[in-house]
């Protein structure tokens, strides 16, 4: 009998020792994920550090699925960059490129008119009501470099919330039946 | 250990690792480029001028812009985005930035060219400043890769000045 008690207990032992591993290990993978955004978010001194393309509005430069890194320096705004922005009264930042800039003598404050590349007009109709002019606080970074398709994951994951739910669910079953 | 599931996640590692790598290799090369673009900007025409009634100088020209910015493509550029800016100081505002005129070269062929258009956007003060003013046009451009960094450079034409009436 002590010897079927014997290997009953290791089976448990060692099932909870895998558990254990499983989820350090599963720990590890989104905690390391973590850090790396983080360090992003300091390294570039943007909010968010990469953005996705989701509009049309600067082809053919940037498409729909395009990933753009985002840096947020202390170096004035000018004309021709391409910035990211938020209007008030929009959730969702809008990346398009500098056209007109009025820095003021005294103060430094800039005044800022966008448009997008594939756009017949300027962003005024864009921004809040009454708006002319983006401000300083508006923009959250300019784009610096760019990678092509990488950001349709993440469309495609938003806009199709099943597939994220397969893919969440296939993973897991995946950590839970390896047996490394 | 060697499972289907093991396989396709080493090959995929694998293919995603030399992707990322060919792409910060493309980027770097751009680096070798040293391009030596040319320009030229003429105002053949001051359209009209005037002060709106919320007090800014408005005004309209007609350019002529011959540049060539053939040596800014490399094997990594998807386009070169160019305009030209009229950039100019007031008493009040420390730079003014107006862009009058941009475009999109896709393509190596297309990158010596000449254009005779008027100011696609207005050129509008912040006040009235602009009778008489020396102005300088920049010739920017921005270099889109194919993947990677992004290049941004200019060339600086001055001595241009607006009339002292207007009309």
């Amino acid at each position: 009998m002590g010897f079927i008690g014997e290997t009953i207990d290791s089976i448990k032992s060692i099932q909870i020792r895998q558990v254990l591993s499983q989820a350090v290990s599963l720990g590890m993978i989104v905690t390391s994920a973590l850090i790396i955004w983080k360090a992003l978010m300091c390294i570039t001194g943007s909010e968010s550090p990469v953005v996705v393309v989701l509009s049309g509005s600067m082809e053919p430069g940037f498409k729909r699925g395009d990933i753009l890194f985002l840096h947020m320096s202390k170096d004035p705004i000018r004309a021709g960059e391409i910035v990211v922005f938020n209007v008030d009264g929009r959730e969702i930042p809008i990346v398009h490129r500098v056209i007109k800039v009025h820095e003021r003598q005294d103060t430094g404050e800039v005044d800022v008119l966008t448009k997008g590349d594939n756009n017949y007009g300027d962003d005024r109709l864009l921004y809040a009501q009454g708006q002319l002019w983006l401000q300083r606080h508006h923009i959250m970074g300019r784009a610096v470099g760019f990678l092509p398709y990488v950001g349709w994951v993440t469309i495609i994951m938003t806009e199709k919330p099943i597939i994220k739910y397969i893919l969440i669910g296939a993973l897991g079953l995946l950590v839970i039946t390896s047996k490394d | 250990m060697h499972s289907f599931g093991y396989r396709a996640n080493a090959l995929l590692t694998v293919a995603v690792t030399i992707l990322a790598l060919m792409c910060a290799i493309a980027s770097l090369s751009d680096n070798f480029n040293s391009p030596t673009p040319s320009a030229q900007v003429q105002v053949l025409n001051i359209n009209w001028f005037q002060k709106h009634q919320d007090g800014n100088d408005e005004i309209s020209l007609t350019l002529n812009i011959s540049a060539n910015l053939q040596s800014l493509f490399t094997w990594n550029t998807k386009q070169v985005f160019v305009f030209l800016a009229a950039e100019y100081e007031t008493p009040m505002n420390s730079l003014n930035q107006v862009s009058l005129w941009d475009g999109i070269i896709p393509a190596k062929e297309h990158a010596k060219f000449w254009i005779h258009t008027s100011n696609k956007y207005r050129f509008i003060d912040q006040g009235s400043n602009l009778r008489g003013k020396d102005f300088n046009l920049t010739l920017h451009w921005h270099v889109m890769p194919k993947t990677g960094k992004m290049f941004a450079d200019k060339i600086v034409m001055s001595g241009y000045r607006l009339p002292q009436d207007y009309r």
